[in-house]
């Protein structure tokens, strides 16, 4: 496939997200505005008012609701998508488990916002991090242009007859959401034939007929029964196994997309930046990764040798590839944008020490947080980071574990 | 009266149920069995619609009332409700 | 009610949708409904459930008693299940991809999803529009979980968690007026009706089935187990309750109000209205109320029904 001729919108990350949706022929979207990802809702309204999509758009009363109906419109046989933030997910955590169970393909927008109490609009990652054990698979986007090009994607990723599992999309409250970037959108034609019709692949009923899985009369399943400790175990199993599968689709759909778009990131499962012969390296999620990479760049001019490892797709954890490109490295920098109250340092500190820990150069791992509430997560941070992380390097001693950067004290 | 247990690739995904409540028979839960009278009955069909089973049908060829017992968990109801008392509860077993 | 002619014979011969072999008690209330709802289906069905005890006697994996295409998630959001379902048909059939002209939503809740904890779902559900059947099967208590007060437990009854005591008698607050609420959202019809009076059960579902927009059908359906009472008295009990006028029956066809069935007549023959002892003494959860001390509650629940019911008879057009 030849790469396409694509225009350049200026698009905030909501907007680009909105436009990625009409683009995909969404049948159905549930949604419950809530800061900072309303304008998603708010220009996809004005699409649907317009006439510009077809879309069945439900404004439902709550998040909890957003999602549920997103749930069973999967199951009747639609495409669709939600969005939402902060404790607009944490009113969903019981259905994201739900719809992970009933293996419906719903794609959600999160525009990562911090969770409360003291109620805060502005981001930090600890609304998805809370949802990490319920069966979504996670990508998080760096720019506007890789979350409109991830929300594409992921409708194909999520509605693989081998992986149905719903997917997120994190971009960064504010940050990305509301900030307006140069967003290269591909042509309508190529977006509806790149992401297809939706298949259904085929279970066995009550009847015991093979009949396609969704909600239809003619085929009747029963969906979301009761397991008692006799087969519970076993549905959960399978939900792990749809993640295991769900690194090579992750990879091939971003492949795919690829030679249309001409732009990759990383592997599709994780960006590694000047990593090839750097000794020390950081470890980031989202938009941060923007400000590190420069900082990387400024560093490698002095000829210090350091890169970046940006995760984009947080669920299924990318092991394999987070141990090629850091088990040799002499000092590693987590930062978190989320912190484990009490479980030392945060979420993803926590997955890549666990990773490495079996890995041949086992190199230190420390833990930043940083930038929670939307705190303002400036170069010379960055700097001290890697300043911090040469340290470590040269004297192989770790002096704190977790430290909270860019914190008032 | 539990399938053999099978395991997670033999399974359909989203716990779709692979077996009709049919198969599993809720007669032997009965303490008490109806017995039904077919000079007294009227064929009003109301032990028919009352039954929370649906363990009795009307056969329209034979015209008689049929009692299934694999289901009929011996509540009562039809006899209660019959206008013609056409159904007693026995004690199972001693029918 | 739907214009729907049959005789009992032409009912009986309907397949059953809802199968036997279901883990329901003996005598429980809420199966018949299930399988006498499903019975007045008129066509394609899409049914979804509240967590509660129907879904749960009817789906224990692997068996499932529904013949019909079905879906459960959770407790509260039953009515979203179905807004769910009636966005995909409507959007589906829009694009052509539907393949049937039309097809039956039907959300089933128990008194605990439906009053509480499933009240918002619903009201949002009401309020957009969507195309679906609500049926709430009323057990008046959380039965599936032991039998725990909810708003649809009477004035006066014995639960687990408002249990007849000392100091406390049973539950101190009435029954939440859910079917008058739903009037209220201005939907196209809303309807009570009880598990004894078959027919008018069914052509009110088959109503329901049929009216363009949301509908609300509130069943009154005994628990033996959570009522205390004998398991062939299920039919009887609800029948005294609409006797005693405790559970009038009536539909409201965009708002209009109008009694029926046995209410109706009752209306008209004010001598046949039982009173409310006639009831409460069928059913253990309200022995307590026979003590001498607590006989004044017996005359406070005679009051309060006589009040809701003159305060019907008002909104019907009749006295």
């Amino acid at each position: 496939m030849a790469k396409v001729e694509q225009k350049v919108l200026p698009l905030s990350g909501d907007e680009a997200v909105a436009y990625a949706v009409k683009q995909c022929d969404v049948d159905v979207v549930a949604a419950y505005p809530i800061t900072p990802q309303t304008i998603i809702v708010e220009r996809f309204s004005e699409y649907v008012a317009n006439g510009e999509v077809d879309t069945e758009f439900v404004c439902v009363e709550s998040e909890h609701s957003a999602l549920t109906c997103c749930l069973t419109a999967a199951a009747t046989g639609a495409r669709v998508f939600t969005a939402t933030a902060s404790a607009g997910l944490a009113l969903m955590h019981e259905i994201l488990g739900v719809t992970s169970g009933c293996r419906a393909p719903v794609v959600m927008a999160i525009v990562n916002r911090a969770l409360s109490a003291p109620i805060n609009i502005h981001c930090d990652h600890s609304d998805s991090m809370a949802e990490r054990d319920m069966g979504w698979i996670h990508i998080y986007a760096e720019n506007s242009q890789e979350a409109y090009d991830s929300i594409i994607q992921a409708f194909k990723i999520a509605e693989h007859p081998e992986i149905l599992l719903p997917t997120l999309v994190g971009l960064d409250g504010f940050v990305l959401s509301h900030t307006l970037e140069n967003v290269n959108v591909l042509p309508d034609e190529t977006v509806k034939n790149f992401v297809g019709e939706r298949k259904f692949p085929l279970v066995k009923n009550h009847e015991g007929k093979m009949v396609p899985f969704k909600l239809d009369p003619e085929n009747p399943v029963t969906i979301g029964p009761l397991d008692l400790y006799d087969y519970y175990f076993e549905h959960k199993r399978q939900q792990e196994e749809a993640m295991k599968k769900a690194y090579d689709v992750i990879k091939r759909v971003h492949e795919e997309y690829a030679e249309l778009s001409g732009r990759r990131y990383g592997n599709g499962l994780v960006e590694p930046y000047r990593l090839e012969d750097a000794e020390i390296a950081t470890v980031c999620l989202g938009s941060t990764a923007g400000t590190v990479k420069a900082i990387v760049d400024e560093l490698r001019e002095k000829g210090v040798k350091v890169g970046l490892l940006r995760i984009r797709v947080f669920r299924p954890l990318p092991m394999e590839d987070i141990v090629k490109w850091l088990s040799d490295k002499k000092a590693v920098a987590v930062m978190d944008r989320a912190c484990s109250f009490g479980g030392i340092g945060g979420p993803l500190f926590h997955e890549i020490r666990h990773v490495l820990y079996d890995s041949p150069g086992r190199p230190p791992v420390v833990n930043y947080i940083y930038g929670l509430g939307g705190r303002d997560t400036p170069p010379n941070l960055i700097r001290q980071v890697y300043q911090e992380l040469q340290k470590i390097a040269e004297t192989k001693r770790i002096e704190q574990l977790v430290k909270f950067i860019g914190l008032r004290e | 009266m539990s399938p053999e247990y099978k395991g997670w690739k033999e399974i359909p995904i989203a716990g779709v149920c692979w077996l009709p409540s049919t198969e599993y028979k809720t007669g032997d839960w009965r303490t008490y069995k109806p017995v039904w009278d077919s000079e007294k009955c009227v064929r009003c069909m109301l032990c028919h619609i009352f039954c929370p089973e649906g363990a009795i049908k009307w056969n329209s060829e034979t015209d008689e009332m049929e009692f299934d017992y694999d289901f009929c968990k011996g509540c009562g109801i039809c006899a209660n409700e019959c206008p013609k008392d056409a159904i007693e509860m026995v004690l199972e077993g001693k029918e | 009610m739907a214009e729907w002619k049959f005789t009992a014979k032409d009912f009986a011969q309907i397949p059953e949708r809802f199968s036997p072999g279901h883990r329901a008690c003996a005598g429980c209330g809420p199966a018949i409904v299930m399988r006498l709802i499903m019975k007045a289906a008129r066509g394609p069905v899409i049914a979804t459930n509240a967590t509660g005890c129907m879904e749960v006697v009817s789906t224990i994996y692997p068996y499932t008693a529904w013949k019909v295409p079905w879906i459960h998630t959770a407790f509260e959001n039953v009515a979203a299940n179905a807004a769910g379902i009636d966005a995909a048909l409507k959007a589906l059939k829009r694009k052509g991809r539907l393949k049937y002209e039309h097809v039956d939503v039907i959300a089933f809740g128990g008194d605990g999803g439906t009053y509480d904890i499933g009240i918002q779902a619903l009201s949002g559900a009401a309020e957009r529009g969507h195309d679906f059947l609500y049926v709430l099967y009323d057990n008046e208590a959380y039965m599936n979980t032991g039998i725990q007060r909810s708003g649809g437990t009477p004035l006066g009854a014995w639960t687990t968690t408002s249990p007849a005591g000392r100091v406390i008698p049973g539950k101190t607050q009435r029954k939440k007026p859910i079917a008058d609420i739903m009037v209220a959202h201005e939907i196209p019809y809303v309807a009570t009706a009880s598990v004894s009076e078959w027919k008018d059960l069914v052509l009110k579902a088959r109503k329901g089935m049929e009216v363009e927009g949301p509908a609300f059908l509130h069943v009154l359906a005994p628990c033996p187990r959570g009522w205390r009472h004998d398991t062939s008295k299920t039919i009887e009990i609800a029948r005294l309750a609409v006797d005693t006028c405790i559970f009038p029956l009536w539909e409201a066809d965009n708002g209009e109000y109008k009694l029926s069935s046995r209410s109706k007549v009752i209306a008209a023959k004010p001598e046949m209205k039982k009173p409310v002892e006639e009831y409460l003494k069928t059913q253990g959860r309200f022995r307590h109320l026979f003590k001498p001390e607590n006989k004044h509650i017996i005359e406070e629940i005679q009051k309060e029904v006589d009040r809701r019911w003159q305060k019907l008879l008002k909104l019907c057009g009749i006295a």
